[in-house]
């Protein structure tokens, strides 16, 4: 289990390497002086030339490139040129709401998604099937974006219920957790069911009815733990679907997160912040990879304990 | 999703698709249907939208902001006089063109690579499988985003950036199902008799892959459209006066309370279209599901 | 003779009176009627074995006993008496309390059959533990290990903790007996049970039953497609075919003198050295293929195949007709075929 974990690892640096090249690549590539850009006319040109020199803009590519990997490695990402701070610190201040956002929708998605798609499985075709599918496909076709401004629509403006929008309290992460979680629980559900049927067909659970165990001890002690394999593997996925979601619903629901300092830094061309903000959200979705890989095996035994099959 | 991705000991030489019955199989799924017909009304509306808008979707009426669904403008008008409901007409061509363009671009660069990866093998396979880990690894939308900045918002843009980003999820099928087939006897007496690799991957192997294709380019297809929305939503994909279904739900948000439909309408033509997308692609899962796994 | 005396075990009434079972399979191209009005019986402590081509309904046949057929399958008629109670009628529970305690199974893939993400040792104290209330973990524990012992499991201490994975065949499919067996049955199904393995793990498997058998006196049925497996191990054998049992017979009588064509042809199509057959005469084959089972002929299933098949055969389709004037042996156990031949050639009388 400890090599296969190492061996995961091992992989996922080469990866992490390949994308701030990749970041940094496709971000400095750009036709255009950014402090030009930035700075507008009101400077002039020998300042433009001295802010430049300050930030190493005229090095060769490559040398800023492994000054911006060594600078990385210790977590310093820059300065931003519009809001004149460390990188490092703005996304520090904001990456602890992106998380609090993130990880409460992914909890509303498997409360949700995992029993629906247990009850759907159990009793396939039935009524209780039919509203979570629905339910399901539903999660998964709406535009986050709008599903927000709809809750919002519905639950602030009309009901006055919850607030409309920004980040004081756990009360204003009630919206965006829902909004946000609703999509993946989708996945999760249509996922679950389809593995708990697949594995119901293997034949130890047949073995397991044979015993003269109650259905339900089947499925929760036979099939469940099975199915949750590929599951496991979604919820990896999730975290990068998540993130992803996380920069929309911040931006409706006006939650100061990593997703949206990615959003303005776009807005007011502002690399170092955007360069920032896409290697940590990045390296975040790494880390949830590596964890379900661990989860994975600590599920299966024929990879904890190695698999003398396994090597055909 | 995953459940596509056929581990190469799963995989086998599948059997012919019989049409007639993946046909009948799929006409038995009533949701399926009902989406394919969406689509094509969808399609329909798409290409005679002049002739179907009462408006000019982007001619601007400073007397007529906000004006309640009504006869005249079913589903009212927006901030700037704008019939909603032509706009929304016009949004299907930029939505349909979006799911589709994208992600046939990105499907065929992910079905080259992962035909040469899993044929190969090796060092070539190694270093196209490490980069699709690395898109792999990026949030589909931040790519796109990073794309966005670097080339500048507008809607060609948006192609460019969903096909970049959208490869690596095909290539991944592809070289698993390559990898199953490439030691089969068929391929082997082919090579045996000196056909070229190139025909070999074309004629033998791609043919194999198809239905597992053509279920992910129909489930790929809202993904696309969502990605646009969403991008233009932020404000860096489509820009204004552009009837994009995202930019039109962003315009609204500020009027939400007042005027709820200028936000809320376009949404709902997003939704109903990608929930058609997504009917269709389960439908023909489940009627070309014994080709998929054998 | 001493019938009643060094016979007991088999001649008690029946424990399991299987009576015109139907067993059918509703899918979309229309009605599979898998197990079609077959009757079994299986005294105590007898082996009795149902041999028969893949499909013919054997393994239908026993899963439908303790309703372990699934989804399409349904049983739509018949009964199965066992020790005075008919199974079919059972509710969930009362099947259940019988499942794994009265009557087990074991199955064709040791491979497949057992979870992968629990040790053997769980997974066969998981069986005791659900019937036997109040077994502490550690009795439960004891008892596996005793169990293990006892089906030939070496090392059976270390082996509780292994996982399926890290088990051969053979030891898989002994963990699979002692499951079956730990709750001391009645009657035991063995569903192909060394049908996956190697020849001689499948001569030691089959020993180790005939040991239980002798040991337990837990009565056996034994589904097999190889009729050297059954030679070996049953006492009597039933043959199906499409769903009908064909003939029923004691087991030498049946290897000695089977009466209906198709068992002929199945014993013939067996390979055999230094039998009648020459070793330049090529193996026999039964011509055709086994029929679509909804497109079942009118008269005799076998009759399309059959060699002997006369006009009456393809007209209507024999009962079990009583054979055992045709082998010369009336008046022993019974000996019935379906096939009009046996009544030709016999005194007749339906069974």
């Amino acid at each position: 289990m400890g090599r296969y974990i190492i061996k995961k690892l091992l992989i996922s640096i080469p990866v992490m390497f390949g994308i701030m090249l990749t970041t940094f690549f496709l971000l400095n590539v750009i036709p255009g002086d950014p402090i030009a850009l930035m700075m507008k006319d009101h400077i002039s040109v020998d300042v433009v030339a001295r802010v430049r020199a300050q930030m190493h803009l005229d090095d060769p590519v490559f040398i800023r490139f492994f000054r911006f990997l060594g600078g990385a490695l210790h977590g310093d990402f820059g300065i931003s040129y519009k809001l004149n701070r460390p990188v490092s610190y703005l996304l520090a201040t904001a990456f602890p709401n992106t998380l609090a956002l993130a990880l409460s929708a992914a909890l509303v998605s498997w409360i949700i998604g995992i029993p629906a798609g247990i009850l759907s499985a159990v009793k396939r075709y039935s009524l209780v099937d039919n509203f979570f599918m629905g339910f399901s496909v539903l999660g998964v076709s709406m535009p986050v974006f709008w599903t927000g401004l709809l809750f919002q629509y519905i639950f602030s403006l009309k009901l006055h219920l919850l607030p409309v929008a920004g980040f004081k309290g756990p009360l204003y992460l009630i919206m965006p957790a829902i909004v946000l979680g609703w999509s993946s629980a989708g996945t999760i559900a249509r996922l679950t069911r389809s593995s708990l049927l697949e594995v119901m067909r293997n034949d130890y659970i047949r073995t397991a009815r044979a015993k003269g165990l109650r259905e339900i001890a089947v499925v929760v002690r036979h099939a469940l733990k099975n199915s949750m394999l590929p599951v496991v593997t979604v919820m990896a996925l999730q975290v990068s679907g998540l993130l992803s979601g996380a920069v929309i619903t911040e931006s409706v629901f006006g939650i100061p997160g990593v997703g949206r300092i990615a959003v303005n830094a776009i807005q007011n061309r502002d690399m170092p912040l955007l360069q920032g903000s896409v290697v940590l959200t990045t390296f975040l979705v790494i880390i949830g990879n590596l964890t379900a890989d661990i989860v994975y095996s600590w599920l299966d035994p024929r990879i904890r304990y190695g698999n003398p099959e396994g090597k055909k | 999703m995953s459940d596509l991705t056929l581990g190469p000991e799963v995989a086998q030489t599948l059997p012919e698709p019989v049409w007639k019955e993946i046909v009948a199989a799929f006409a038995r799924n009533r949701l399926a249907v009902v989406g394919l017909g969406i689509l094509l009304i969808v399609a329909f509306v798409a290409l005679a939208a002049p002739l179907l808008a009462p408006y000019d979707p982007y001619k601007v009426k400073l007397g007529e902001q906000f004006l309640n669904p009504s006869w005249n403008h079913p589903i009212g008008t927006d901030m700037f006089g704008r019939d909603v409901f032509s706009r929304i007409l016009y949004g299907t061509r930029i939505s349909l063109l979006i799911g589709l363009v994208p992600t046939l671009i990105s499907m065929t660069i992910g079905v080259i690579l992962g035909l040469v990866s899993g044929y190969f093998g090796r060092r070539v396979d190694f270093l196209i499988m490490m980069l699709a880990d690395m898109v792999l690894s990026f949030p589909s939308l931040l790519l796109a985003m990073i794309v966005m900045y670097t080339l500048g918002a507008s809607l060609l843009n948006i192609f460019i950036a969903l096909s970049a980003v959208g490869w690596a999820g095909t290539a991944r099928v592809v070289r698993a199902q390559t990898l199953a087939l490439k030691n089969k006897e068929f391929i082997e007496a082919s090579r045996a008799i000196g056909t070229k690799d190139i025909a070999i991957m074309l004629k033998h192997i791609l043919p194999n892959c198809l239905p597992q294709l053509l279920v992910l380019f129909t489930l790929n297809i809202p993904d696309s459209i969502l990605s646009e929305a969403s991008l233009s939503f932020l404000g860096i994909g489509a820009q204004p006066p552009a009837a994009s279904w995202g930019l039109m739900v962003a315009g609204g948000r500020e009027f939400l309370f007042n005027a709820p439909w200028v936000a809320i309408a376009p949404g709902i033509a997003i939704l109903i279209t990608v929930l058609a997308f997504n009917f269709l692609g389960d439908g023909l899962r489940d009627a070309l599901d014994p080709y998929l796994k054998s | 003779m001493s019938d009643t005396q060094g016979d007991t075990r088999r001649e008690t009434a029946g424990l399991l009176e299987i009576q015109g079972l139907k067993t059918q399979f509703r899918t979309r191209r229309g009605v599979v009627p898998a197990v079609d009005d077959v009757s079994v019986s299986v005294g105590r402590g007898e082996v009795v074995g149902i041999v028969g081509e893949s499909g013919c309904g054997k393994s239908v046949t026993s899963l439908s006993l303790l309703g372990l057929v699934t989804h399409p399958g349904k049983v739509v008629g018949g009964s199965a008496l066992f020790d005075g109670v008919d199974l079919l009628t059972l509710d969930n529970k009362g099947i259940r309390a019988i499942r794994g305690r009265d009557i087990s199974m074991i199955f064709q893939e040791p491979m497949t059959s057992l979870n992968p993400v629990y040790t053997v040792g769980q997974q066969v104290s998981e069986c005791l533990r659900s019937h036997a209330s109040g077994v502490s973990r550690k009795a439960a524990r004891a008892s596996v290990e005793e169990m293990f012992e006892m089906v030939g499991i070496p090392e059976p201490r270390a082996r509780l903790d292994a996982w399926p994975h890290q088990l051969s065949g053979g030891l898989r499919q002994r963990v699979m007996i002692a499951m079956a067996l730990i709750c001391k049955p009645k009657l035991l199904i063995a569903d192909e049970p060394t049908t996956a393995l190697d020849v001689t793990i499948e001569a030691q498997i089959l020993a180790l039953m005939k040991d239980l058998r002798r040991d337990t006196g837990t009565a056996i049925m034994l589904i097999s497609h190889n009729l050297g497996v059954i030679a070996e191990t049953c006492d009597r054998v039933y043959v199906m075919y499409a769903g009908r049992v064909m003939e029923e017979a004691e087991v030498f009588e049946l290897f000695d003198s089977p009466t209906h064509p198709y068992t002929r042809g199945l014993l013939a199509s067996m390979p055999r050295i230094g039998g009648e057959r020459g070793p330049r005469k090529p193996l026999y084959s039964i011509r055709g293929n086994v029929p679509d089972m909804q497109q079942l002929p009118k008269g005799c299933r076998f009759a399309p195949r059959c060699d002997f098949a006369m006009a009456r055969c393809v007209e209507s389709e024999p009962p079990l007709l009583d054979a055992s004037h045709a082998t010369g042996n009336p008046g022993g156990k019974p000996h019935l075929s379906r096939c009009w031949l046996a009544e030709a050639s016999g005194a007749g009388g339906q069974q």
